[in-house]
């Protein structure tokens, strides 16, 4: 950790993937910086940039975010061939340029996938998830249904357990991070969190088969444990997810009269 | 039961609350029985659209779609589940009562009046304190991962200066919980083909035929075409302007486009200066600040706020023993003590700041430590508590707050006004209805910690479903389509803003002019106001309007994913409904919650309200033309509020 209130400007080239639509070609531009402060985001980096592009007449980069505080996983990013950079359990919005040195080369790309088109520069499509959870990552419960919380209680274990995987954010890291593209690690996040818990149960066969299913359809590659997810992801979501993931559907596939 | 009190004020007939009177624990339930109902084989008759997919978005959405209606649902991001909702970190109120601590309906209903400082509709907020309980049965059946006890039954905390535990929470991310428990409610909805889904999608007008909401144009922001989509209710769920300062720890994109653009085709804005600061965010660091981060409230619960005796004190936090150490709120407000309400701890923390107590390099912050608080309970249960935000606080300032105090300083957080609602959250024109923090509605001049969360699913699960059909049962709604004049009108005119937007090519940047704005906005109508500060900001808000129309650079074309020319619309908006926010504060002579006008404040500088006079919503109405824009053009319509129930009375805190 730096002493506080360090400001140190740091001179920095960005190499950066620039892509003026989903259909041009892309190529990678390079961009020196000077003066960056240390207590700056990287996405302050980048507002940065695009001042300064604007001031020049040329249009700015293109990425996506929006809360700025790691949750919403709208921000994306290769920073020097890893998603969200090169911290732990950090999106990008919340990675800080003093985890850089004066002097660096910064390559930033888009997440690369064939299920994550890219839209512009380095903004991708992600709605190939969407469409994942729609397939079957909730529970069949109309307003007005429920009973009372507490009816059916949960043991914290196992509510802990749940509530890890649901912290998923949705981002794509762990897609952009492993070499076959894999959605595994996002796939067993919503499956896990609604299998360990009661409510969750009724619908576990349909749910599983179903979620795999539409992840084979949207062209995502298949999962060859090399546990490079689990590293990429900002919320830490655990490759334990992935075992259940795989026993849910074996289950479903072997046990359950509706499951194929 | 309390004596009713009336106010003075005059109200406007234009203002019809349609809200039940009598034995308020009764208003809501009488009022759902005189409802006209749609029978369940029309309602696949009915289409309404929905923007946005907060929690009110989604909630509503979902609950519509369940009751049979068609339901077209928009957002602007990538996808319904990135709502600015997903970053509420603290939890949700509900009147469970499950610590036996005395909670009730009634108890939430008193605070949540006296927390806003008598400035809100009772019926609303009993309505609210009600139907609390209902949203936290739905959303632990959607598997929504509350935190449990060891016996498997879900745990309380208290929140935000409440006296009793009522709050439910997940870990630090309870927004993200229960957003995701709405979006799975959504998407099971899209699977059954009741709700069709478009994200990247902005909301840039409103389609009116006959005075009635029926549509809305927007910009697909892929390919930057133009849609109408046309239906028979619109429903705006579009979140709260806390961008208008800028720096806010709001999402970046949140903004008040779409609630502006119907305020200019009529429905009435309420209340714009009613907004709140919040004590714990992360102070500035740089002039590269692109937003402010929230420490949740919850630290106030064990973390103690400070700052020197010695305004030039030079020795580092942990050096300075207790005795030269001012704990400011414990000092002032004896029975509260760090739990007073936001409004009063911002306000402390700025008079701290302002006489020259202020911590840190930029002297604009102050001390919250939790060096006692691991002193008696150790670490791992800090670590246990706060963990995350801990991490949090470490990541963005480099410091480490289990060994050096954190330094915190208040930041615009949230927005009570909204457009004006009736009961059934329809607003001015018939039709449109809002949602969530959208709307005036539920929380008066100040909102209390973990009272937004209820009050979007609040509208979302529980009221629209009981009050759209209505509207059907009881409108003419001829079928539109897509050639109807209004409807290309609106999207002419939604188009010409947007080229010409494009065509200024001048020289100053989108993102300049709206550090610009907020930087007026923040100084001269932030945390204290006065009459001189106020209309200097009108004066310079015009000016800086002026200016962006003549010198803004936009750079790219209308026809591709163009994130600059989204932000100028934003800020295009921003630009005139500032204008509106500081003159709402300059009309109401008065301090009350998070509105806090220098002139009206007691000899201890606690805020002075003026009930004689301003007791009431102040719901202003655009007399100026939708498609362009004229300063001043803003008539007042006022609501009066009645207190049958709750006392109006002076808060205190201290005692
Ligand atoms: C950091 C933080 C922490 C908070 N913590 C808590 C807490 O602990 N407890 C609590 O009760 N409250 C909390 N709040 C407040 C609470 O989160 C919000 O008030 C609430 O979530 C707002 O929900 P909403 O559905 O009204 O709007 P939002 O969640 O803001 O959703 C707005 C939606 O509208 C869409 N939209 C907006 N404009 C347009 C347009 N022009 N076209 C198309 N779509 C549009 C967006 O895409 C989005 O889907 C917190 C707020 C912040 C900032
Ligand atoms: S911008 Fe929301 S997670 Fe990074």
């Amino acid at each position: 950790m730096t002493t506080p209130h360090a400001h140190r400007g740091l001179n920095l080239t960005l190499k950066i993937w620039r892509q003026p639509g989903p259909n041009a070609r892309g190529e990678f531009r390079t961009y020196e910086m000077q003066n960056v402060s240390t207590d700056m985001s990287f996405l302050e980096m980048l507002d940065v940039l695009n001042e300064q592009l604007i001031a020049k007449g040329e249009e700015p980069v293109a990425f996506d975010y929006d809360c700025r505080e790691g949750i919403c996983g709208m921000c994306s990013l290769m920073i020097n061939g890893q998603a969200h950079g090169p911290d732990r359990a950090t999106t990008t919005c919340q990675l800080h340029m003093r985890r850089f040195s004066d002097g660096d080369t910064i390559v930033i790309e888009p997440w690369r996938a064939s299920a994550f088109p890219v839209i512009r520069d380095l903004a991708v499509d992600r709605s190939a998830f969407d469409r994942i959870i729609t397939a079957g990552g909730y529970v069949s419960v109309n307003t007005g249904n429920a009973q009372d919380a507490n009816c059916l209680p949960v043991g914290r274990d196992r509510q802990e357990k749940s509530m890890a995987a649901a912290a998923c954010i949705g981002c794509g890291a762990c897609v952009a991070a492993c070499k076959n593209a894999s959605a595994m690690l996002f796939v067993s996040a919503k499956v896990s969190q609604l299998a360990l818990l009661p409510q969750g149960v009724p619908e576990r066969a349909r749910r599983v088969t179903r979620m795999v299913a539409q992840m084979d359809k949207e062209g995502f590659g298949g999962c060859t444990n090399t546990y490079e997810c689990e590293a990429a992801c900002p919320a830490e979501v655990s490759v334990t997810n992935i075992a259940r993931l795989n026993r849910e559907y074996l289950r479903a596939v072997v046990v359950s009269e509706e499951g194929v | 039961m309390a004596e009713g009190h009336a106010t003075t004020t005059q109200g406007s007939p234009r203002l019809q609350s349609n809200a039940p009177t009598g034995d308020v624990t009764t208003r809501w339930d009488r009022h759902k029985f005189d409802l006209k109902l749609v029978n369940p084989a029309n309602k696949r008759k009915f289409n309404i659209i929905v923007v946005g997919t907060g929690l009110a978005g989604s909630s509503a959405a979902a609950s519509l779609a369940e009751l049979g209606y068609n339901v077209k649902a928009f957002c602007f991001q990538d996808s319904p589940r990135r709502a600015h909702s997903i970053a509420a970190q603290g939890g949700i109120n509900a009147t469970k009562n499950y610590c036996n601590d005395g909670d009730s309906v009634w108890r939430l209903f008193y605070d949540t009046v006296k927390g806003g400082d008598f400035r809100a509709r009772e019926s609303n907020v009993y309505r609210l304190a009600s139907v609390s309980t209902n949203i936290v049965d739905q959303c632990v059946s959607q598997g929504v991962p509350f935190q449990r006890d060891y016996g498997g039954l879900l745990a309380n905390r208290s929140f935000g200066g409440a006296q009793v535990s009522r709050t439910f929470y997940a870990r630090g991310q309870t927004g993200q919980q229960l957003l995701l428990g709405a979006y799975s409610a959504l998407m099971r909805q899209v699977d059954l083909g009741k709700v069709k889904m478009f994200a990247r999608r902005e909301m840039l007008d409103l389609i009116q035929v006959d005075g009635v909401a029926r549509g809305i144009v927007v910009r697909n922001l892929i390919t930057g075409e133009f849609e109408s989509h046309t239906a028979d209710a619109v429903l705006l769920c579009t979140g709260g302007y806390g961008n208008v300062f800028y720096l806010s720890t709001n999402a970046k994109g949140c903004n008040v486009t779409a609630a502006w653009r119907c305020h200019k085709r009529g429905a009435f804005f309420a209340n714009p200066c009613f907004t709140q600061i919040h004590p714990t965010c992360i102070p500035v660091s740089g002039d590269h600040q692109s937003k402010l981060t929230l420490m949740s409230e919850s630290l106030r619960n064990d973390g103690r706020v400070w700052v020197p005796k010695n305004p030039g004190e030079a020795r580092p936090a942990n050096e300075i023993p207790d005795d030269d150490r001012d704990y400011f709120l414990e000092r002032r407000y004896a029975a509260f003590g760090n739990l007073v309400p936001r409004d009063v701890a911002s306000r402390a923390a700025k008079k701290a700041c302002d006489e020259g107590f202020g911590v840190g390099e930029t002297k604009l912050a102050v001390y919250l430590d939790f060096r006692d608080t691991i002193k008696r309970d150790g670490a791992a249960v800090v670590k246990g508590k706060y963990g995350n935000l801990f991490q949090m606080y470490a990541k963005i300032t480099g410091e480490d707050p289990y060994s050096t105090p954190m330094r915190i300083y208040p930041a615009v957080h949230y927005t009570m006004g909204g457009l004006w609602v009736d009961y059934n959250l329809q607003t001015t024109i018939p039709g449109l209805y809002c949602l969530g923090e959208a709307n005036f509605s539920d929380h008066g001049a100040n909102r209390l910690g973990a009272s937004a969360l209820m009050q979007g699913l609040a509208d979302g699960y529980f009221v629209i479903p009981y009050t759209i059909g209505h509207h059907f049962a009881t409108s003419k709604l001829p079928k539109i389509t897509d050639d109807h004049p209004e409807v290309r009108g609106a999207v002419e005119a939604a188009k010409a803003r947007v080229n010409k937007l494009l065509g200024i090519k001048g020289s100053r940047s989108v993102e300049s002019f709206h550090r610009a704005l907020g930087k007026i906005m923040w100084e001269k109508c932030g945390m204290a106001r006065n009459e001189a500060g106020l209309k200097f900001a009108e004066q310079e808000i015009a000016a800086l309007r002026n200016e962006f129309w003549s010198n803004v650079r936009v750079m790219g074309s209308g026809e591709a994913f163009n994130q600059n020319l989204e932000r100028a619309g934003r800020v295009a908006d921003f630009l005139e409904f500032g204008e509106l926010l500081v003159h709402d504060a300059l009309t109401r002579e008065e301090s009350c919650g998070g509105h806090f006008r220098e002139e009206h404040q007691t000899e201890d500088n606690e805020a002075k309200r003026n009930d004689a006079d301003f007791c009431h919503a102040a719901a202003w109405e655009y007399t100026g033309g939708h498609d362009s824009f004229v300063g001043q053009k803003e008539q007042l319509h006022k609501e009066p509020l009645t207190f049958e129930n709750v006392h109006l009375t002076t808060r205190s805190y201290r005692e």
